[in-house]
Order: C-alpha cells, then structure tokens, then sequence
C-alpha cells in the first residue's frame, strides 16, 4: 500500500499534510504518536472511512478513491475502536456479517460462507461459544468475536484501531498474540494503532510514529524508539532497555527524581 | 423453536380477533350468518357482516401491519426505539398532503395513497435535516418531531377552518377511522400493502447490518446512508398509504415492535414479519372496542390507540434506551 501526498483536513485548516509512506506488504505495522496526532485519522483514510481532500492511496496500485466500498471491503478488513451490537446476537451471527461484503445485501448466501466462519471462530478461539450472546461475553471474548468477523471477510489486509483499549494486560497480550499469529501463520498484513510503545516495540515489524498529522518516522522497528524520538515526539524522557529474555528492547519513562520504593 | 412457536400464537391470535370482531358490534352476528355472507348474496346481518365489518376488519389488520412495520424500519434506520410514524410527524406530513388533496383535488381521490406517501416523504426529509448532526439522536428527533408536528397540525388547522362547511367527512378521518371503507377502497389498499410489506420483507439484513453501526456498516461494504434512505423510503410508504386511507392513528408504530424486540429479539429477519402480525392483532382489537365499549356510538381507533399509546411512550422515554442494542 502506497500513501502519496495525502492530506486531510477536519474544517479549516489541513489536519494532514502531504503525507508520504508506505504499508509493506506481510508485515506488522504499528502506527504511533501521542493523543491527536493522527493516528486514527491515517488509520481510517486507509480504508476510506474518511475521504483525503488531497493525495492518493493506492491498493495494489489502484486508487483508493475509484475503488467502491464493496471492493474495499474485500480486500481490507478494519476492527474499529468501539463497536457495538444488539446484545442478543451470538457469536455466529455476529462473525457472519463479516460475509457481507461477498453477499448482496438481500440475500445472506455464498458458497464459502460456512467454511470461512467457522475457520475465522476458530482461529480466533470462539468455536465452543458460537452459540454464545454476545452480551454475555467478557471484553476480550467480544473483542475477538469483532476479529473474526473482520478474518470471515477473508481479506489479505486487517487493520485494528487501538484493539488493546479497554482491555487488561491479559486479554491484551491475548490480542497481540493472535494478531501476530494472524500474520506468521496466514500471511495477513497488519496495520493497527497501539498506545503502548513496549508492545509496538514487541509485536510489530515496522511502525510509523506520528506528530501532528505528520510522519516523524517509518520503517523497521528496530531503530525507531530512541530517547531523542521519544523526547520530540511524546515530549518526556525515558531510558531504552535491554531485555535479555525475550531479546528486545523497553522503554522507562523517567518521571522526575527517583521512585516510590 | 420458541420463535415458530410465537409466529403461529400469532397467527392463531390473529385469526382469533378476526372472528371475535366479526361477531361483536352494535348487531351480534351468529356463525351461520358469516357463512351465508360467503356463499349467498344477502342482505340482512350477513350483509352488514359482507359489506361493513370485513372491509373493516381487513383495514385494520391491513393499517395495523403497516404501521407497526413502519415503525420497526424507522427505529432501525434511526438506531433508537422512540421513533414511530407518528412521534417523528411522518403521518402528520402524509395527513396534510392527504387532506388539501381531499378538499381541493376531490378528482383524484382515487390516488390519495400516492399522496399520503408525497406528503411522508417530505416530512422525513424536514425531520431528518432537522435532526441530523453527526449522526440521529433520539432527542433530537423527538424535538424535530414535535416541531415539525405541530407545525402541521397548524396547517391542518388552518385547512379546517377555511373549509369548515364540507369538513364532516375529513373530520372522522383526520381522528383515525376505519369504519365506512368500500370494497373497492380495501382493494386497492391490499394492493399498495403487498407492495409495501413485500419491500419491508426484502429489508432485514439492511437494518441488521445498520445495527452494527456505520463505521462497521462501511468496512463491510455497504454505504449506510444509501441503506438508511432505502429503509425509510418503504417505512414512509407504508406510513403513507394508511394515513392515506385511515388517518392519522399514533402509537401503533411505537408500541408493537417495543414488544416484538422483547419477544422475538432484534434480528430483523424474524422482528419484521412478527411485528406486521402483531400490529394487525392489535390495531383489530383496538378498533373491535372502540366501536363496542359505547355502541351505537364510536370511539375513532386513532383515539383509542392514542389513548393507550401514550403513557407507553413515555414509559419508554423513563427506561433506559439503551436496551436497543448498543
């Protein structure tokens, strides 16, 4: 996915300006930034849920703006930050209208419907609970069910908007794992907006860190989290750690003069 | 299993009514007498049976149904259990179109229904801009709706007065009747009823999809305004062609599907056709005792369901709307 010259304004003034980069094609890629920087706005022009004033997105090298919804649709499927549902759907249901976009909208049917949906709970852990009211489910529980019914579109490219929120520490390593595992076993390409640097470090393949509606930085993780990023971008000081166990690095936000203990 | 249980309660309630209705009024009909009706050419109670209460009765259901119907689709597309064709002035807006057509263009009498749905669809275009802003609040929309109500009402108001000479006819149906239908006139409404439930039947996963909001709506292909217009458009016909034939009858809308949604659920696909039974049942039954409980004398249905409906909505108003999915 290629972003060219893309801007973006809520009102007035350009909110997005000219921005220029790339989504590689098999990889995790995390987009960054402290609140406002634009990181959802990139994330919902990528899927035109908003419309650029200016730029192109282009999709296997094909304009986003000439492509219709439908087609989309087929080809990216987006896990949003807050869903909702009536209460009294199940977790089949639910996961079925990810068939949508390969359905007409009268009639609920295509040969591969079945198969994909019961593919897509079972990846994603819900098998045993499709019968399940979605209102009954825990927050992990249903944010897996709105997963799999973006993985029933069967597309190549799933995007998630800040898909941890909410959520504790468990079910966000949950979350992350199954993401990972969606990309080294399926080949999906991931795009998605964390908060936490630590886990964008950890899970991501490339990440592009936001300021502003602009693009402070882009491409392999590795060397993206450095104290002088940290510092323009997110305003605070930190230390870069070592772990040796899992063999990646950690951030320390350095809050003033010692700690608690 | 619980759910084809329910549909064929329904249906068994229905075909209930229909007979109870048949037998009650201000002449007691006997079994033999709704027989003869059917089969000979007579005159006498089988006739009253043949030529005023059937045409009624069907009117009922047919208008109860609409309604009802109606109503599901608009609190579909609004996402909110407050509208109703009533409360948002969908059939205040059919009624007035509906009612110059009467005093001034008596000559097309025969289309009223095609009016009654002009006259719908300018009022939802007129709450719909009123009301929109970033999406349909249901305060909002009651707020819209009780402006552009009672902007109507003044006009109907106005029309009453300048016309006061030839108003006893348009009087009866502006309050919501169904009696002193033809056969002719039941005919032709089961006509735009095919239509119009034949069209809301083809609309369940619309509304289900819209449930699950825009953003989702969107990344799964589907523009859901272009929906939300295509849902409105065929509740305001049916709001439309009752109002047209019926008059204004409030509540029918609002009161069914609340009761639907809590029995059958909110999937569309079963909340639709259920929540046309339903309405039929007790449109029927509310008809049936308004022109029995002071008989001879009647109590217009719309006054009875009006009534009725009421305190219901604003029971609804106190509970916490959120019960409607999100």
């Amino acid at each position: 996915m290629e972003i060219r010259k893309l801007s973006f304004s809520y009102g007035e003034t350009d909110f997005i300006k000219k921005l220029d980069c790339g989504i590689e094609r098999g990889k995790i890629t995390t987009i960054l930034g402290p609140n406002g920087s634009g990181k959802s706005t990139l994330l919902n022009l990528l899927v035109k849920q908003l419309k650029a004033s200016e730029g192109d997105i282009l999709l296997d090298g094909k304009r986003i703006n000439e492509m219709k919804v439908k087609e989309i649709a087929k080809k990216i499927a987006m896990v949003h930050q807050q869903n909702a549902a009536p209460t009294d759907l199940t977790v089949k249901q639910l996961v079925g209208f990810g068939r949508m976009p390969h359905q007409t909208i009268f009639s609920g049917q295509d040969e591969e419907a079945e198969e994909t949906i019961n593919w897509a709970m079972e990846v994603t852990g819900l098998s045993h609970m499709q019968d399940k009211c979605v209102g009954q489910l825990s927050g992990g529980e249903r944010q897996r069910a709105w997963i799999a019914l973006a993985l029933a579109q069967k597309t190549e490219l799933l995007f998630l908007d800040e898909p941890t929120t909410y959520l504790d520490i468990y079910y966000q390593l949950e979350i992350l794992t199954l993401v990972r595992r969606l990309n080294r076993e399926y080949g999906m390409t991931i795009v998605m907006v964390l908060h936490d640097i630590n886990q964008a470090i950890q899970f991501s393949d490339n990440v592009i860190i936001m300021k502003k509606g602009r693009v402070c930085y882009a491409g392999d993780v590795k060397n993206a989290i450095t104290q002088e990023r940290l510092k323009e971008v997110y305003g605070i000081d930190a230390s870069i750690l070592w772990n040796e166990e899992n063999g990646c690095p950690y951030m320390i936000p350095l809050v003033g003069a010692g700690c608690a203990v | 299993m619980k759910k084809k249980g329910a549909f064929i309660f329904m249906i068994v309630g229905l075909a209930a009514a229909i007979l109870i209705s048949i037998r009650v009024g201000s002449v007691s009909v006997s079994l033999q007498d709704i027989f003869q009706a059917f089969t000979a050419d007579s005159k006498g109670t089988a006739g009253i049976v043949r030529d005023i209460r059937i045409p009624r009765i069907l009117m009922a259901v047919m208008v109860g149904a609409n309604l009802a119907v109606s109503g599901v689709l608009l609190q579909g597309v609004m996402g909110n259990p407050m509208a109703d064709p009533g409360i948002t002035g969908i059939s205040s807006g059919a009624s007035v179109v509906v009612m110059i057509v009467m005093l001034y263009l008596p000559a097309k009498a025969a289309s009223l229904p095609v009016f009654g749905f002009i006259g719908g669809v300018l009022a939802c275009i007129l709450i719909y801009s009123l009301a929109w802003k970033q999406g349909l609040s249901a305060v909002r929309i009651i707020l819209a709706g009780v402006a552009v109500n009672s902007m109507l009402g003044g006009v109907t108001s106005l029309i009453s007065l300048l016309n006061s000479e030839n108003l006893q006819g348009v009087l009866s149906w502006l309050n919501g009747e169904l009696g002193n239908k033809s056969w002719t006139q039941v005919k032709s409404m089961a006509v735009y009823t095919v239509v119009g439930l034949g069209m809301a039947f083809l609309l369940p996963r619309c509304c289900d999809l819209l449930a699950l909001g825009d953003k989702n709506t969107k990344s799964l292909g589907y523009n859901p305004n272009i929906l939300r217009i295509l849902i409105s458009a065929v509740a305001v016909f049916l709001a439309g062609i009752s109002t047209a034939y019926v008059g204004v009858i409030g509540f029918i809308g609002l009161i069914v599907p609340h009761i639907s949604r809590m029995l059958m659920g909110s999937g569309h696909k079963s909340l639709i056709p259920f929540s046309a039974l339903l309405g039929a049942v007790i449109l029927l039954l509310a008809d049936t005792v308004g022109r029995t409980v002071i008989a001879p004398y009647e109590i217009p249905v719309g006054v009875i369901t009006t009534v009725c409906g009421g305190p219901f909505f604003l029971y609804l108003l106190r509970k916490d709307t959120k019960g409607y999915g999100n």
